[in-house]
């Protein structure tokens, strides 16, 4: 009993050992995820009710396996609601907060000076299961190091959806040139923007004109962008050198100048829901989206929904471009819990999670791995049957995937998508009735101070 | 406390020394403007922290590079005094503040001079349906206005098409796109600028109005010679105030038309929303948001230079 009560006499010798011992615990605590400790998550939350669910069943699985207590905010992106980008900016200027961020296009080359390289994560999904897309890849890395992760949670492309009755009506069959099944290029090789452009007015005529926006909204900004690819334009080349004035830039704004007159009146005013109310209304030939659109049909107008078709981009001159915007998971430097957070993104990645979390978004979300691009959920998705299958790209599609303002240096071309430049000079020259000359001395202007900022 | 005392006791004149300290303390203490600057202390310290310290730091901010990582001085400035498109985002920052703003102040004083001869419970019944648009979310009730005029499902346009003329395209027609935003922006502003007026009004005397009734005034004459000149400085502040609020107003714009058409109907915090974390150059959203700074600083010397002496001409 007395010696309990006498307290142990501490040396400074043994002040020191526990100093470094305490010093060195959140070294050991980060080796391993077993180690448990805690995560913070902040994920897109997704606008198909069903997926965020299971995302919260598999995140909370992995942390019970691994004792690791891990929190999941799920965080809107859109418009009116940009929870996600602002508490980006807020934590990345702050240095607190979540362990791991969700990021959507252009995000990962905004932040990346915060983020820890995820070289390891990626290097090692690529070599279970092949090559991200190049899209993925440009807007990931920075300085040839993955500074974030491709997900599938959010990706998506962005083709044609189109109306098979209207296409009928002018002796096309769409469900021929894009079977449900794997095909041939051949099949399909009559859908070009010629073709797009030929039946515009016909499509207005029937009081159908294609849901395509012109608007400064990612919807508009990305269909754009792929047809510029598609005759070979680019605002400014991956050197960074400004190619306003070339031919094939012409030859585009030309052809927005003849397709402006058939699309809606409104074009220039579109956001990201007039192209989907265009088709749920039954009102829109074609729109070039995400299966978003149909998924609210199939809900709401059930009679859109059964005679819609979903299938590439048209082909230009120099090829067919998709519009792809992936989605990115990244670790903030500041995490304590990296290993963690790596090991969770990665197990997140497996080709059974991003099975699972595919089939419980209808199949809307793209992977980013390509080889993942055979799932079953785009051959079962109805109505009516196999309307999605086209929706991954296959790889007898002979397209490319885009994303606007590429392959301009990232951090011009997020300056050029996010103020949507593109889509400025077609207004003015179809809408505004200005010049050529005066449309392409404007966007070199704008476009040299994006490069000089 | 009892240490202390004995302490200086003992030691004679250090104690006598430490006595005329304290209570030199303690008659600072009690004075009334100590008094006053320590309750105030912490209201200097929220406005320390949440006023003073974002401002110097949005301005330093506002220096440095795209990355953060290097100080630019004053080159987001002179960039954005050379952009076409900042250019544009002035002038409709000022048409659209200046345009709302004078409608709102015309329209709520109209609206408060009718209420003021509505008598009792009607006066509260239309004073409550009145204000309705001003404690509903913009961003809601500006998504009730876009399904009413955005383009070809438009309520609007259903109406239009009813009565035998064309739709017409309201977003997508630059001098349109403008009018829905103001119309939309006066639309939500107007009850504030009603319930002050009324306010006011109601505290002028009944007589006044009387005299003037007995020495013939026509109603016009008793609003420009009675009404407006008492009425003169709360529409200064209210148009003061208002301005400021209109000039950061972000979510009737960017929900109506995101700055469609060409960037027609951008304003000031569309604009660096669109710089800052769209195109994910924070300092240069920073200089853009600055921009409002001297201009509202201009209307407020002004505004406030002429409450200041109106009050003094009534002291």
């Amino acid at each position: 009993m007395k010696a309990s009560t006498k307290s142990p006499r501490l040396t400074r010798r043994d002040a020191l050992k526990a100093g470094a011992a305490a010093a060195a615990l959140p070294l050991v605590h980060v080796q391993t995820a077993s180690a448990a400790g805690s995560l913070k998550l902040a994920f897109w939350d997704h606008w198909v009710p069903a997926a965020n669910p299971v995302m919260k069943k598999l995140v909370a699985e992995w942390g019970k396996k691994n004792h690791v207590d891990v929190t999941l905010d799920l965080l809107s992106s859109g418009a009116a609601n940009s929870k996600l980008p602002l508490t980006q900016a807020a934590e990345a200027l702050s240095g607190t907060g979540h362990d791991v961020m969700a990021f959507a296009t252009w995000d990962v080359q905004h932040y990346h000076q915060h983020l820890a390289p995820m070289d390891d994560v990626v290097g090692g999904l690529i070599k279970q299961y092949g090559p991200m897309d190049p899209v993925a890849e440009y807007l990931a890395k920075v300085k040839g190091h993955w500074m974030a992760l491709p997900t599938s949670i959010g990706s998506q492309y962005k083709p044609t959806c189109a109306r098979i009755s209207f296409f009928k009506s002018q002796g096309v069959d769409v469900e021929k040139w894009y079977p449900a099944k794997p095909g041939n290029a051949s099949t399909a090789a009559a859908w070009t923007y010629d073709e797009l452009l030929k039946l515009a007015p016909a499509a207005k005529k029937a009081g159908m004109p294609y849901g395509l926006g012109l608007g400064q909204t990612t919807d508009s900004v990305d269909w754009t962008g792929a047809v510029l690819r598609a005759f070979g334009g680019e605002l400014v080349d991956a050197k960074g050198d400004i190619k306003v004035k070339s031919d094939a830039m012409k030859e585009c704004l030309e052809y927005f100048q003849k397709l402006v007159p058939s699309l809606p009146d409104d074009t220039v005013s579109y956001n990201d829901a007039s192209n989907n109310r265009a088709l749920i209304s039954g009102k829109g030939a074609l729109i070039f989206n995400p299966p978003s659109a149909w998924w609210v049909a199939r809900r709401d107008a059930i009679k859109v929904a059964e005679d819609c078709w979903t299938f590439p981009n048209p082909t230009g001159p120099k090829g067919k471009f998709v519009p792809y915007l992936p989605y990115f998971w990244g670790v903030w430097k500041f995490s304590r819990n990296q290993s963690a957070a790596k090991e969770l993104l990665s197990w997140l990645q497996q080709r059974d999670r991003v099975q699972e979390l595919c089939n419980a978004s209808s199949g809307y979300d793209i992977p980013p791995i390509l080889s993942m691009h055979d799932f079953k959920v785009w051959e079962t998705e109805k109505p009516p049957l196999g309307t999605l299958y086209n929706y991954p790209l296959r790889p007898w599609h002979d397209a490319t995937t885009n994303v606007s303002a590429a392959p301009a240096p990232a951090h011009i071309a997020t300056q050029i998508y996010s103020n949507a430049t593109f889509n400025v000079m077609i207004t003015k020259l179809a809408k505004n009735k200005q010049s050529m000359k005066e449309v392409l001395d404007w966007a070199e202007r704008e476009i040299n101070g994006y490069i000089n900022m | 406390m009892a240490d202390g005392t004995t302490g200086a006791a003992a030691s004679g004149v250090p104690a006598r020394r430490a006595a005329t300290r304290g209570g030199a303390l303690h008659r600072m203490a009690r004075r009334r403007s100590t008094i006053a600057v320590m309750m105030c202390l912490p209201l200097f310290a929220l406005i320390a922290g949440l006023v003073v310290y974002p401002f110097f730091y949005s301005i330093y901010l506002s220096m440095l590079s795209r990355e953060m990582d290097r100080f630019i001085g004053l080159f987001n400035y002179e960039y954005l005094l050379t952009s076409d498109t900042f250019h544009l985002v002035v002038f409709q920052s000022c048409l659209f503040a200046i345009t709302a703003v004078f409608f709102k102040a015309l329209i709520g004083f109209i609206l408060a001079h009718v209420m003021h001869n509505i008598s009792g419970r009607d006066q509260r019944v239309w004073r409550g349906l009145l204000l309705v648009p001003w404690v509903i979310p913009p961003a809601l009730s500006t998504l009730g206005w876009w399904w009413m005029i955005a383009g070809s499902y438009s309520a609007v346009n259903w109406f239009l098409q009813l009565v035998g003329l064309h739709p017409v395209a309201w977003l997508a027609i630059t001098g349109w796109a403008r009018f829905w935003v103001i119309v939309v922006n006066v639309w939500f502003g107007t009850p504030f600028f009603m319930i002050m007026y009324l306010a006011t009004l109601k505290s002028v005397p009944e007589q006044l109005y009387e005299a003037a009734a007995i020495d013939g005034a026509t109603g016009l004459q008793k609003i420009r010679y009675i009404s407006l000149p008492l009425l003169r400085n709360i529409i200064s502040i209210t148009v003061l105030f208002s301005l400021i609020v209109t000039f950061a107003n972000f979510d009737i714009v960017e929900i109506l038309t995101a700055g469609a058409p060409a960037n027609s109907t951008q304003v000031f915090a569309t604009y660096a929303f669109q710089v800052g974390i769209g195109s994910g150059n924070i300092p240069m959203g920073a200089a853009v948001s600055l921009f409002i700074f001297p201009i509202l600083a201009i209307f407020a010397i002004f505004i406030l230079r002429g409450v200041n002496r109106r009050a003094k001409e009534a002291i």
